[in-house]
């Protein structure tokens, strides 16, 4: 069983607006893109072309509809790692692959300690893992670890990749361990969720709910018609005659 | 004070982008950037927290769809590693969609074609020989110079998703044939010509809504696409502002998912709804007159003298222009008097013509009962008080919280306004309302409605992206009324806009000249042609035999097509004498797609990252409401097949043909290629294919000579050219002097004289009066009913043609199609990624409707319609409203195709819905079966389908239906892989 260190100096994860998210894929063939040619490169595709194509994906949206007896919407719920402070992945992993970073807190997974005995699948309540057939390793979201901290990229580009192709603004990053973080801010103005908080594994990630909606419940008066003779061009005469 | 010299020089070139920044592109707020501190922390972990991303990065533009977004490539050994958003591109401004992230696949996709191919088999089974350029081109150009040189209008030349209509449309001219269009006709043609013949421009490429000023935004009928990553930033930031969105779709998905308000209204009456809405606008005054009076001809004097000639028409003072009645003078004066305070209502005698303004038609039309919310509520599935509170928060918004920019500027009139006035509603609307018969008046009831509300054009409303707005309509008409002469380059574009049956393209019965009968009495105002009606045509040789279809990226034997299977047997048909109906078909396309088959010669084109093109002004423009701008593609890689850019092989064509202006005095090919061309092409003295860095010296912006280094200045640039205009500059572009002028600086207008909004459309109004016998060209009298009827000179609302003769029941659900956001316009099957996330389609159908109708979740059922039936699988839900079913689009594929192997669920579980889709009506009173279009653009009514459902039997088997022969993936396109691991190499080489 793997250990977790005690505290972490920055605990870096996403913050996902389900109030702007329209399902559109572009975190996932983003996420998909970059990290097939990143840290826990390649991310396999098995059958691409035939009748059941699988593969490896860090992000997948999921859509569905909520209806109850009042309410019913389309939600569309990006799901990925959500780096809790406490992974159960990790404590369960029985060779230290899965370890949980003492500096940024984004939980990673080294291959060559990997045996793909898929206990962390298991162990994970939120579906994040992702297993590749082909190598006999899992593989994970990692926050873009080589995004965010590389010297070869343009320091404004050093963000997760879904967070810079997201079309709606969705997506938002940074240090959660900060309460004055932009991130921390947003997230607290915006009433974020921990995901399945019961479970006690403290993700880190935070879904801010789609915000009440404004459908008929505004004090605006209903239209009345002009008053006066000769109606609506009765009353444009005299407005213009003025 | 060498550093003070460089930043003076920086500051002289300087335009917008590259102005000093610390974060750009759209997310850039604090919770988007990186952190405070990048330095990798100390882990020991062993992870390379900097690996070498790239050697290069290439700034180029997408082509997964028409959006045509800014991407920087970056490429490692040769290959392309990684595809992101251009954060400085006005298009997306660093944001890239889900087809976009995924262009690797598309670029490495195993269905590109390799080699020309010239058919060896019966057509449509696909079988090929592999042929050398210089034989496919010889073959190609002997056949067309035979054409051009005895009848070139049996030369159809149709194009699909072509970004280079300037160019193709060009070579059209200059070949001599009047069969030319791309797909605009089954597309969204009622959307851009209901527009232009309204205001001057429409939604998506003509106009985005004013996303930082508006405070109140409609969303018509947006199947999830137009236009991709502007609307998808708009909508963030409108969420970020709290700005209420109300959705008007009978789908809840994607944006309509997002929305305040989702109004699940019943498909083909959205123009019903929007007329109810100005009905309450009306009879509650909540409308601007002085909006009404200066820019529209609102004031402008009809005559009304019924049965007369002239009943209908303006009333016109000497110089030509309409007149208004100025209430200070008491007596009628020109609209272009600046000094006038028109009236909008009463009736008047002007040279003993009995006139009424225009607005007092309008008043009259939508005041009555009609259209009272009341009256509609049932028929659009909207109760009626939720259209009356729509209303009363259009109106809230428009005058109660009118906003103001302190920016002065001067109108055409030359009256001085010290601030900007916005009325901050805004809409946007797209297929779900043209892609029915009646879309065209819909799109005009919309334009009707902002402009009663005075919102186009000023802050917060609804803007113009220029070339746009232009004359209303367009002075350009359709050229080859004769049908095109022997060697003889038609006297202008093939494509225009026709105001008076004098300008339609028949011949002296009355018949059409085009093959696909745009401009006949068919369809008159067939802005874009009339692309799904050409293989019909052609196979019936009506009017006329043609000898060749060239097809440009058009997938015609698929889901580009109403009625497929019968399209697909037209196609192989052949006649008496055992030759085909069609004799001869070239097609060009960079993938084995489902109307490859189907060509006698294929032309394989490049992936969008392995050319040249240009993404122009004179074409589709990209521009942003600040300012116009454009685009370059550049070879980002090289090909690694033998493949050509179309362009540079229409070119090549153009030159074997010694068409004027391919070839030089002595014959020669006048452009080396594409890029040549875009260069050096001057569409009209110093008006070229780009508009950025002209003149000798590159410093001229739109108007100058060619500058041999243009496409370097692109690249060092990024790719694009933007201006932005002047804060003066950017709003009332209709009526604004300082906008007017640079517009025709940059060949926008011919003069900078004021465009004024159509809301009564005299040139509809001049096919009426044709109708009733009226002028030289009138219809035949079995047209005669159909032209007065449509050609209202005010938008109305009619029933969607499908529902006539329509019993009771008989077919009593509405079925439509939408495309997933990360396939929209992408080809997206073959990619590897996307197809992970849809490779199969659902028939999605109320769950009250499913128990209604005894079905269960899962079922597999018959979809019937007056015309087909598919078998298809379906899914329950609840966003949808609940007389409409639907369904993803071509995402159903033809086994053998695009790259996939035979077991692909795209062809045992995925369906089409064209197989349900008429491409004609039934036959009328006159025994006459007109095409299933709108009947004033010809826009192909795809969303007016009625169904109804059956159950399939245990028997019938899990598979979609109907089933077609698999097609035979040409040998040369290499076996297809079971795994692929790409980027491996990446990782291999990434500490390097």
């Amino acid at each position: 069983m793997t250990s977790l260190p005690k505290t972490t100096e920055r605990q870096l994860g996403l913050a996902i607006d389900l109030d702007s998210c329209v399902g559109c894929q572009a975190c996932v063939t983003s996420c998909k893109e970059w990290n097939t040619g990143g840290h826990m490169a390649p991310l396999t595709d098995l059958d691409p072309y035939g009748e059941n194509p699988d593969g490896v994906w860090f992000n997948r949206v999921h859509t569905y509809e909520q209806v109850t007896e009042t309410k019913s919407r389309t939600i569309h719920f990006p799901r990925s790692c959500l780096h809790c402070a406490e992974p159960a992945c990790v404590t369960v992993c029985p060779t230290g692959a899965s370890y949980k970073r003492q500096s940024d807190g984004i939980v990673l997974v080294d291959e060559d300690k990997c045996i793909g005995c898929k206990l962390c699948s298991w162990a994970c309540p939120y579906g994040a893992r992702e297993f590749d057939d082909d190598v006999g390793v899992m593989k994970k979201c990692t926050l873009c670890i080589d995004r965010i901290y590389n010297e070869n990229l343009p320091e404004e580009n050093r963000v997760p990749a879904c967070v810079a192709a997201c079309p709606t603004g969705a997506r938002h990053f940074g240090d959660f361990s900060d309460p004055d973080s932009a991130v921390s801010v947003l997230s607290r103005e915006r009433g974020g969720v921990e995901l399945m908080a019961e479970l006690g594994y403290r993700p880190t990630n935070r879904y801010l709910p789609p915000r009440a909606r404004a459908c008929g419940d505004n004090n605006i008066a209903p239209l009345e018609a002009v008053a006066g003779e000769g109606g609506l061009l009765g009353w444009i005469d005299r407005l213009l005659s003025r | 004070m060498l550093a003070f010299l460089s930043y003076q020089l920086c500051q002289g070139s300087a335009s917008v982008m590259t102005e000093p920044r610390p974060f750009r592109g759209a997310n850039s707020r604090p919770s988007q950037r990186p952190l405070a501190d990048t330095r990798a922390p100390q882990e020991n972990d062993g992870v390379q927290t900097s690996p070498l991303v790239s050697d290069r990065i290439a700034k180029s533009t997408c082509y997964m769809c028409a959006c045509r977004c800014g991407i920087d490539v970056h490429i490692r050994d040769g290959k392309v590693r990684y595809i992101e958003g251009n954060k400085d591109h006005p298009v997306n401004q660093g944001v890239l969609c889900g087809k976009g992230s995924a262009g690797i696949m598309q670029h490495y996709s195993p269905a590109r074609l390799h080699k020309p191919l010239l058919r060896v088999g019966p057509r449509g089974e696909g079988a090929f020989r592999e042929i050398e350029w210089e034989e496919a081109l010889t073959i190609a150009s002997t056949r067309l110079a035979h054409i051009r040189a005895t009848d070139p209008r049996k030369l159809a030349f149709f194009t699909g998703r072509d970004q280079s209509q300037a160019l193709t449309s060009w070579w059209a001219k200059q070949f001599g044939t009047p069969n030319f269009a791309a797909h605009g006709g089954f597309c969204s043609v009622n959307m851009a010509a209901g527009g232009l013949y309204s205001v001057g421009g429409s939604f998506w490429e003509f106009g985005e809504p004013d996303w930082d000023n508006t405070r109140y935004f409609m969303l018509f009928g947006v199947a999830e696409d137009h236009d991709s990553n502007p609307i998808k930033i708009g909508l963030g930031k409108l969420k970020a502002r709290g700005v209420k969105i109300v959705s008007i779709n009978p789908c809840r998905t994607g944006y309509n998912a997002i929305a305040d308000d989702w109004i699940g209204i019943r498909p083909g009456t959205d123009g019903l709804f929007v007329l109810a809405l100005v009905h309450e606008l009306l009879q509650a005054g909540k409308i601007d007159l002085d909006y009404l009076s200066r820019y529209t001809n609102a004031p402008q004097l009809v005559i009304r003298e019924a049965g007369a000639a002239d009943d209908g028409l303006f009333v016109r003072g000497q110089d030509g222009e309409a007149l208004v009645w100025d209430s200070l003078r008491n007596a009628p004066i020109s609209a272009r008097d600046g000094q006038a305070k028109p009236k909008l209502s009463g009736s008047f005698e002007v040279e003993g013509r009995h006139v009424v303004p225009v607005f007092q038609l309008i008043a009259e039309r939508y005041l009555k009962a009609d259209y009272a919310p009341d009256a509609v509520a049932e028929r659009c599935g909207i109760p009626a008080a939720t259209i009356r509170r729509i209303a009363a928060e259009l109106a809230h918004v428009a005058f109660k919280e009118e906003i103001e920019l302190p920016v002065a500027w001067t109108d055409w009139a030359g009256r001085r306004h010290d601030t900007i006035k916005g009325r901050p509603v805004s809409m946007h609307a797209m297929r779900g309302i043209s892609a029915h018969s009646n879309g065209f008046h819909t799109c005009r009831a919309i334009h009707l409605l902002q402009v009663l509300l005075g919102t186009i054009e000023v802050p917060g409303g609804f803007r113009f992206r220029p070339p746009f707005p232009k004359p209303v309509p367009p002075p350009d008409k359709p050229h080859g009324k004769d049908g095109g002469r022997p060697n003889t380059p038609l006297g202008g574009s093939p494509l225009g806009f026709v105001t008076d049956p004098e300008d339609l393209l028949i011949d002296a019965d009355g018949n059409a000249v085009r093959i696909d009968k745009a401009y006949s009495w068919e369809a008159p105002f067939a802005a874009h042609g009339l692309m799904h009606r050409v293989i019909r045509n052609a196979w019936a040789a009506d009017p006329y035999r043609i000898d060749t279809l060239f097809l440009y990226m058009a997938n015609m034997a698929w889901n580009s097509s109403m009625n497929t299977a019968e399209t697909i047997a037209m196609l192989t048909d052949k006649g008496d004498d055992g030759e085909y109906r069609i004799p001869f078909i070239i097609y060009s396309d960079a993938y084995h797609s489902e109307t490859v088959a189907y060509a006698d010669l294929v032309l394989p084109d490049t992936t969008y990252l392995e050319r040249h093109d240009c993404i122009s002004l004179l074409d589709r423009p990209i521009s942003h409401a600040d300012g116009p701008a454009d685009a370059i593609r550049q070879p980002v890689v090289l090909p690694d097949r033998d493949v050509r850019a179309f362009q540079t092989v229409l070119i090549d064509l153009g030159a074997r043909l010694k068409l004027p202006g391919f070839v030089e005095a002595d014959g020669q090919a006048k452009y080396r290629d594409y890029a040549d061309y875009i260069v050096r092409h001057e569409r009209a003295p110093g008006i070229g294919p780009l508009a950025g860095w002209r003149g000798e010296d590159g410093s001229a912006d739109g108007r100058g000579a060619p500058n041999p280094e243009q496409l370097t200045r692109y690249i060092e640039h990024g790719g694009f050219w933007h201006k932005t205009l002047s804060p003066e500059q950017r709003f009332y572009k209709m009526a604004n002097q300082a906008y007017l002028e640079f517009a025709t600086h940059m060949g926008f207008l011919a003069r900078p004289e004021p465009i004024i909004f159509q809301l009564y459309s005299e040139p509809l109004q001049k096919f009426r009066l044709a109708a009733l016998g009226h002028g030289k060209v009138v219809p035949p009298d079995a047209m005669r009913a159909r032209i007065e009827t449509y050609f209202d000179p005010l938008p109305f609302w009619y029933a969607p043609f499908e529902e006539d003769g329509l019993k009771e029941g008989d077919f009593p659900l509405h079925a439509l199609t939408q495309r997933p956001m990360h396939m929209y316009h992408s080809w997206g099957s073959q990619n590897a990624w996307l197809r992970q996330i849809t490779s199969e389609n659902r028939l999605f159908v109320h769950r009250q409707t499913a128990v209604r109708l005894g079905l269960a979740d899962d079922d597999w059922v018959w979809v019937e319609s007056r015309s087909g039936k598919v078998k298809g699988q379906i899914r329950l839900v609840d966003g949808v409203n609940p007389d409409t079913v639907w369904t993803w689009n071509a995402i159903g594929k033809r086994r053998g195709t695009w790259g996939l192997k035979e077991n692909a669920p795209e062809a045992s579980k995925g369906f089409l819905l064209n197989h349900a889709i008429a491409d004609l009506l039934p036959e009328d009173t006159n025994g006459v079966r007109h095409s299933n279009s709108d009947p004033v653009t010809g826009q192909a009514a795809w969303f007016d389908l009625r169904v109804r459902l059956k159950k399939c039997t245990a028997a019938e088997g899990s598979f979609s239906e109907p089933v077609f022969a698999p097609i035979k993936r040409p040998d040369g396109l290499g076996p297809l892989p079971d795994k692929l691991a790409f980027g491996a190499e990446f990782r291999r080489r990434g500490g390097a």
